[in-house]
Parts: C-alpha cells; structure tokens; sequence
C-alpha cells in the first residue's frame, strides 16, 4: 500500500472517470489530486511509473484492461542461497541471470513496462521480454540490488514472476525448431528451383528443345532433388520405417514409397534419357508435407508446454523456528517432519502442518476454490501453498516438499498429461486405410499393364503411387486445425493443439466447477432487508476494510457516498463495530453481533438459508440483514442451454457445499443426479477419470470436458480428455487446460462448441477433396493416361485445394472481431 | 543456348548464397521469438 493517497475521500462523488491505470470505470473511492484508482494495486503502480519518469506507459492505447493483481507474496525467498544455486546462473563479469515465468503477460505495453525494470530498479542490468511465452530473462548486478526487489517490482505491476524450471526442456525444444525450420528452408529452396526447371522443361516439349538442354536441366533437376531426399526428405523414411518395424502402417508409409518410386524411377531415367522424371513432383511433396508437418508440431507444443509450466505455488524456503526461539530460513525441501515453523501474515504457507500458536484468516482458494477466507487456530489443519492473510501462525509441519498435499496433487496433473491417450486424428484413421488400397492398386495396375505392354507397366505404377499420394490428406488436418486456432486466438479461445478441437467436436460429458467457473466467483449482495438510511453507515466502515463482504458491499453500492467514520475496530472472522457520528455501528456474522449485543433479537430470515448472513446493528437493535452470496454469471443458463441443445450432458462437480451446490446447479438446470457436492481435488479428479475411462469403452469416444478456474480444478483439468480453464482463473489451472478462455463467461463455451464442429467440418470436406483427386488420378493412371505433365498438375492443384478450403473455413469467423 | 551452362549454375551459386543466410538467421536464433521484436521496435521511447 502506498502512502502517498489521500483515500478513502469521504464526500468524494461518484464519477464515470476511468482508472488512470487500468482503464476500467472506478468510483472514486481511491484517488489522489492527479487521477482516480480502482484499487490501491493500481494507485501504487502508477505512482511507481510516475516517480520513474515512466508515465509514457499510460499514454499507450493498448494497455492491460484489468486491474493490477499483484499476490503480495513475500520473495524472500528469492535471495536465499537454494533458490539461487537451482534458478541463477552468474556470468563470468559477476552479473546473475535468471529466467522468469511472469504471470498476466498479454500486450505491446507489457513489453515496454517490463523492459524499464532497470530503471525502476537500479542494480538490475538488462530485462528481456519473450511475450509469447510470457518469460523474461532478467540480468542483475547482485552487489547492488537483490532478486526479491526485482520479483516484488514486478509483482506490484501486476505481473507476478515465478521462477522458469523448464529450461532444459526449452533448450531441447528450441534445438528442434531450428531443425525443422532449416529443413523447411532447404526443401522450399530446392522445390522452387526444380519448379522453374520443370517449367522450361515443359514448355520445352511443346517448342522441340534442343536435346543437349534438355539433357542439361534433367540432369540438373536430378542434382538438386538427391539432396532434398537424403536431407529434410529423410524425416519421411525414418519414420516410414519404425512404422514398419512397430508393424503399424500410417500416412509416412505411403508417402516415403512415393517420394522413393518417383526419385528412383527419375534418377532410371536421368541416366537412360527417356521416360518422366518425377522430380518437380517430388520436391514440392517434401517441403508442403514438412510446412504442414511443423504446424502441426507447434499445436503440439503448446500442450506439451502446460504442465512444466506449473509454477512453483509454494515458497522455496521456510523459517525455521530454532531450539533458542531464533528464526533461521531453510529451503523448503529440507523441512524435516515434526519441525516447527513460524508463517508471518503475507506469505504463503510452505508445507502442510498443524497450527500450534496463534490465529489468522487463511486464503484456501488453491485448495478448495472457494476465495473466502477461513479463520484457522490451535489444531487447524493448514496446508502449503495457501496464504496467511492475517496473522503469525506457528506451525508444527506434517509434511513438506514432494508430500505436502499441493504437491500431490500437481503430481497427479503432470501424471495424467503423461498417460493421456493420443487422440486418433480422422486423417489418421484413414491413412491405414489408405495405405492398403494404394498398394494393392498399385500391383493391380502392373499385372494389368505387364500383359499388354510390358515397357510401360513401371511408368504406370509409378505414376500411380506418385498421384496417389496422401499429401493433401496429410496436409488437410494441419492446416485447417491453425487456420482455426488462429482465428479462436482472436475471439477470445486459446486452443493449445489441434486433437483438443477434434475431440471436442464430439458432444459427451460437460463437467464444470461451480465456484469461479459458473459463478463470478466473488462476494456479491444477493439479499437486502432494511431502511435505506443505513446503508450510508455501513458503507462508512466497510471502505475501511478489505474483506471481501467489504468489497461487496462496495461494489453493490459504489455510487452511494459513504458517511464520514470516526472509528473502526475490525475482528478477524467477526465483522467492525465502530462510530458514525452519531451512532454506534455494528456489521458482521450473527455470532459476532451476538457477542457484542447479547440482548439485540436477530429475526429469521428463511430467504437467506444458504448465504453468508450479515447483521447490521444500530446503537444496540438490529437494524438490517443482508445476504451475501456468489452470484451466477449471466451468460450461464443460456449457454449451458444451448450447449444442452446440442448434445451435452452436462454435470456439476464442486468442492462447495452440498445446499450451495445445490441451489446453484437447480437453479441452472443440472439434473439433481448430475450434482456432485463437497469434492475435494482429488475426488474431482477421480471422477473426471472414471467418466473418461467410461466413455473410452465406444469406438469413437465421446469428448469428457472438465471446465474449471482454481487449482483445485488443475488434476480434473488434465484428467479429462479436453480441459478447460475459464478467464480469471488460476495460471496453473489455464496452463494445464488444452482450451484457455480469455474472454469473460461461458458464451467462449457456446463458440468453442460451435467452432469446433466447424474445424471437423472443413477437414471433412478436405478429405473429401483430396479422395477426388486421388479417384481421378488412379483412374488416369491405371489406364495409363497420366502424363508426367498431368502429374505435376494434378499434385500441386489438390493441395493447393486444401490449402484454400482451410484459410476459408468458416469456424470461429462469426466470433472473431 | 551455350550460355545456359553459365547462367543456371550461377543462378544456383545466388540460390545457396541466399539459403546460407537464412540457415545462420536460424540458427543465431533471429527466428525463435517473431513476436517481441515487432513490439519492441514501434515500442521505443518517444
């Protein structure tokens, strides 16, 4: 918090002012004489920028649209020898480098603000931004500042650093995409270049080209397409044998025949100077198979990505509370059972343990999902990775490190990503097929032709097995998945790989979260009973807080303007009770209320059952009751009616309770036997399993969707055959999921649905294609009409096909904007 | 058309000099981030 604001300013109007940070409209609640705030997290993130001379930032059209978020988390542990001796690397000039996964990464501005830390703090040398994979590489001076200054600047600006352990994988994977796209480059080179010679061989034909050219640009096509075999066309013989020898066939099978048939026949003729060589034909295969090949490959990626990326949600040292009462930091790992450790208010909570000493609220949204903050003393179970809001807990640790329950759990998610079954890709189901029936047409022809005339029985075969290629069936899957991948991205749909739009296309099971997912997820004012002069009052005290019944209070009545307060004591898990000149004002639980007023008559209020009741009292008689709940979002029943409409079944998995399950999933429209209530993480997970194991007993498996926010939702996620993480969620959540929503609600649901029926669509449609093609060529070829002119017509024409139905394709194209 | 045997090889000398470079692009790394570079650049001080 900063204290360069004069807010709360009482008396202050209401105004339609957009935050000065992050653009959103604010009441004016906080402000200072320059500009007006929607939360002290802004308010403190601008003064930053401005006192560093980086006020520019706010002139950017393009900025982040949501509030500041910063974890406040403590980096102490940043600095401490473990971390730096497993994440920092140091230069030889005495110079730290690290590299960090930053959260809330999303724009042009970030790249700017992120790239100044040097100058918002000194010491720090140079801060390079990968925006794409929301990573930063950071170089300090360590004898002048410390990474926890860094990681807490960063942190205050909303981008909330963890350090990257993925590095050797990143490096592994960097290797490859090099490889590919040297191999892409070479085959492109060679492929255009025996194009243009091919051209002038043909046109050659038509004008008698003198022989000793004609000999020379064979020769030459030869030349070059030998080197586009053996080096990026190899890949194709490679994998085309370990299918063989697996004794599977699939689509490198028949392309490394045709690649070989064509290249040993050309190179036949080359030498003898008759007959087709196949070289032009050959070269655009190689380099259109390798580009569609590394589209492919980097849909995959992104998934493959997820689970390294789950940061580290524990801290990486612990205190250790020593024999004489000291403090000593340990790392995290080295926590042995039955040790007692001391968690200050702040930080997050590093292994699982039992509460020895002291009293504080407790965020356990990691675990449960639900954001309320529970009050926790001598005895309570507290688990690592949750934050202590409040106060010092003294805690005997259970377990740590590879035990604590956390860490079970996101063993469980890496677990479940490992074993997931591979999606079968329709195009590869058909491949097999393929394979069959080009192979026996092919010794159909010869036998056919050896008859009659036998001179011309290996021209025709080959000729078959070339325009028999499945290039456009392999290309057909590629294409029209990122063309609709990229075109989701724009819409608000962030789809990591191309098997989660495949699978989604078959309606099964939608299982979703409650908190967070079908409901905003926040405190809201569901229920009010009482005179309207007190909510002035109330509001007087509540801006003095920042508990969540506060904020709600705050958001349902932010144009009101709040009495001036003359005093305000707050009790953790109670409520404040304090002075608005000239009453004394009492707002919190009943129990809280009734401590403070033993005689003050609380009436029921049936209307409430189920929600978070509030009493407001009033120089000692209960004047209002409020209710409190999470409120539904709005798009919620339509878009589960709609998705209802087209085929899914959908079930409502919760670690709520079971009467606030219920009322939310009665009121949506959930079958009462699709309800499930009071999950933990762990049976979540289970029950996603059991649906997807289920469902894996038909031939073409329906889709098992798990829809869900929190970490708590991560294993489920992952264990489903296409998670789903919705916006706001948990970065663990999103990063796991195969679907990421960017956009507010459930409607990216409803598109998502549609989008992917319309992916399916377009590679149907592409297959399709590409069976005509290959239907006219067999029938040119076995009655040996091809000629090597046709060939090469006929083969860039099918995929070029492809390649136009696929950027046409009309999915997701009525969501983007 | 003897003036063939000069020109193609050398259009072939111009094709592996042109590959040459974009196989060190690739492989100092021009190519693993095409995104933040763009941003970078229009993104200056003013």
């Amino acid at each position: 918090m900063t204290a360069t604001l004069s807010a709360p300013l009482a008396g202050e109007p209401f105004t339609e002012t957009p935050c000065a940070h992050c653009g959103l409209p604010v009441s004016a609640l906080f402000s200072d004489e320059r500009a007006q705030f929607c939360c002290t997290a802004c308010a403190t993130a601008f003064v930053m920028l401005q006192t560093h001379g980086l006020g520019a930032y706010h002139h950017f059209a393009e900025r982040r649209t949501a509030p500041v978020a910063p974890s406040r988390r403590g980096f102490a542990d940043f600095d401490h020898a473990a971390f730096h001796a497993r994440y920092v690397q140091i230069a030889a000039d005495g110079t730290a480098q690290i590299e960090l996964a930053l959260e809330g990464v999303h724009c042009a501005s970030c790249v700017w603000l992120i790239e100044r830390v040097p100058l918002l703090v000194p010491g720090t040398i140079s801060a390079v931004l990968d925006v794409r994979q929301s990573r930063a590489t950071v170089r300090w001076d360590a004898g002048a500042t410390t990474l926890s200054t860094i990681a807490s600047t960063l942190d205050a600006l909303g981008y909330t650093p963890h350090p990257y352990r993925g590095g050797e994988q990143a490096a592994l994977r960097r290797r490859e995409d090099r490889a590919m796209l040297v191999r892409i480059g070479v085959a492109g080179a060679i492929a255009t270049n025996v194009m243009l010679v091919a051209f002038a061989l043909y046109s050659g034909e038509l004008n008698s080209m003198d022989p000793a050219t004609i000999s020379l640009f064979r020769w030459i096509s030869c030349g070059l397409t030998i080197p586009a075999l053996v080096w990026p066309g190899r890949v194709f013989f490679v994998s085309a044998l370990a299918a063989l020898r697996a004794r599977r066939v699939h689509m490198d099978v028949p392309i490394a025949l045709a690649l070989g048939a064509g290249a040993v026949r050309g190179t036949i003729n080359t030498v003898t100077g008759v007959g087709p060589i196949y070289f032009d034909g050959v070269c655009a295969l190689v380099f259109l198979l390798l580009v569609g090949r590394f589209l492919q490959a980097r849909g995959q990626r992104a998934a493959l990505d997820a689970t390294e990326q789950l940061f580290a949600l524990t801290p990486m040292t612990a205190r250790l509370v020593n024999a004489d009462g000291g403090e000593q930091h340990v790392p995290t790992d080295a926590v042995p059972e039955g040790a007692l450790i001391v968690v200050h208010a702040g930080e997050s909570v590093p292994t699982d343990g039992t509460v020895v000493a002291g009293r504080s609220a407790v965020n356990r949204a990691i675990l449960t999902g639900e954001s309320k903050e529970v009050t926790v003393g001598i005895d309570d179970r507290v688990y690592a990775g949750t934050l202590n809001c409040t106060a010092a807990l003294r805690i005997r640790v259970t377990a740590s490190g590879d035990d604590s329950r956390l860490a079970r759990i996101l063993a469980q998610v890496s677990d479940s990503a490992r074993h997931r079954a591979p999606v079968v890709l329709l195009a590869d189901r058909l491949a097999a097929r393929v394979v069959v029936g080009v192979l026996v047409l092919a010794v159909v022809t010869y036998l056919l032709w050896v008859q009659r005339a036998p001179q011309s029985a290996w021209d025709n075969t080959i000729a078959l097995l070339i325009v028999t290629c499945p290039c456009a069936l392999a290309l057909a899957t590629p294409l029209a998945m990122s063309a609709a991948v990229g075109r989701a991205a724009r819409a608000g749909i962030f789809v990591k790989g191309g098997e989660a739009l495949e699978s989604f296309s078959r309606p099964g099971w939608l299982v979703l979260d409650k908190t967070g997912t079908l409901t905003r997820g926040e405190t809201t004012l569901v229920a009010w009973r009482g005179d309207e002069w007190t909510k002035r009052l109330i509001l007087a005290l509540e801006v003095t807080s920042s508990h969540p019944i506060a904020a709600g209070f705050q958001r349902a009545w932010g144009d009101m303007v709040p009495a001036p307060v003359a005093s305000a004591t707050h009790t953790i898990g109670g409520g404040v009770a304090g002075t608005v000149e000239p009453h004394h004002v009492v707002v919190g639980s009943p129990r809280f209320v009734r401590s403070l007023l033993p005689n003050a008559v609380i009436p029921a209020w049936p209307e409430a059952d189920g929600y978070t009741a509030v009493i407001i009292a009033v120089d000692g008689a209960v004047a209002a009751q409020a209710a409190f709940g999470d409120a539904i979002r709005e798009d919620a029943a339509e878009s589960l009616a709609a998705l209802r409409r087209r085929g899914w079944r959908t079930v409502l998995l919760s670690g709520d309770t079971v009467q606030s399950s219920m009322r939310v999933g009665i009121a949506l429209g959930f079958a009462p036997d699709d309800i499930i209530a009071d999950a933990s993480p762990e049976q979540k997970a289970e029950h996603v399993r059991a649906l997807v194991s289920a469902s894996r007993a038909t031939a073409t498996p329906p889709c098992v969707a798990m829809v869900g926010d929190g970490v708590n939702d991560t294993a489920a996620i992952a264990a489903a055959t296409v998670g789903i993480g919705v916006h706001g969620g948990a970065e663990a959540s999103l990063s796991t999921a195969d679907v990421a929503f960017t956009r507010p609600g459930l409607g990216a649901l409803v598109a998502l649905d549609a989008g992917a029926q319309g992916v399916m669509r377009v590679i149907r449609r592409n297959i399709a294609w590409a069976f005509t093609y290959n239907a006219i060529g067999i029938v040119l070829a076995m009655t040996g009409h091809i000629s090597p002119l046709i060939a090469a017509i006929m083969m860039p024409a099918s995929s070029l096909t492809v390649v136009l139905a696929s950027w046409l394709g009309t999915s997701f194209r009525t969501e983007a904007r | 058309m003897s003036v063939l045997y000069v020109v193609v090889p050398l259009a072939l000398v111009i094709v592996a000099i042109a590959l040459a470079g974009y196989l060190w692009a690739v492989r100092s790394g021009q190519m693993d981030d095409l995104e933040t570079p763009g941003i970078r650049v229009i993104l200056d001080d003013e």
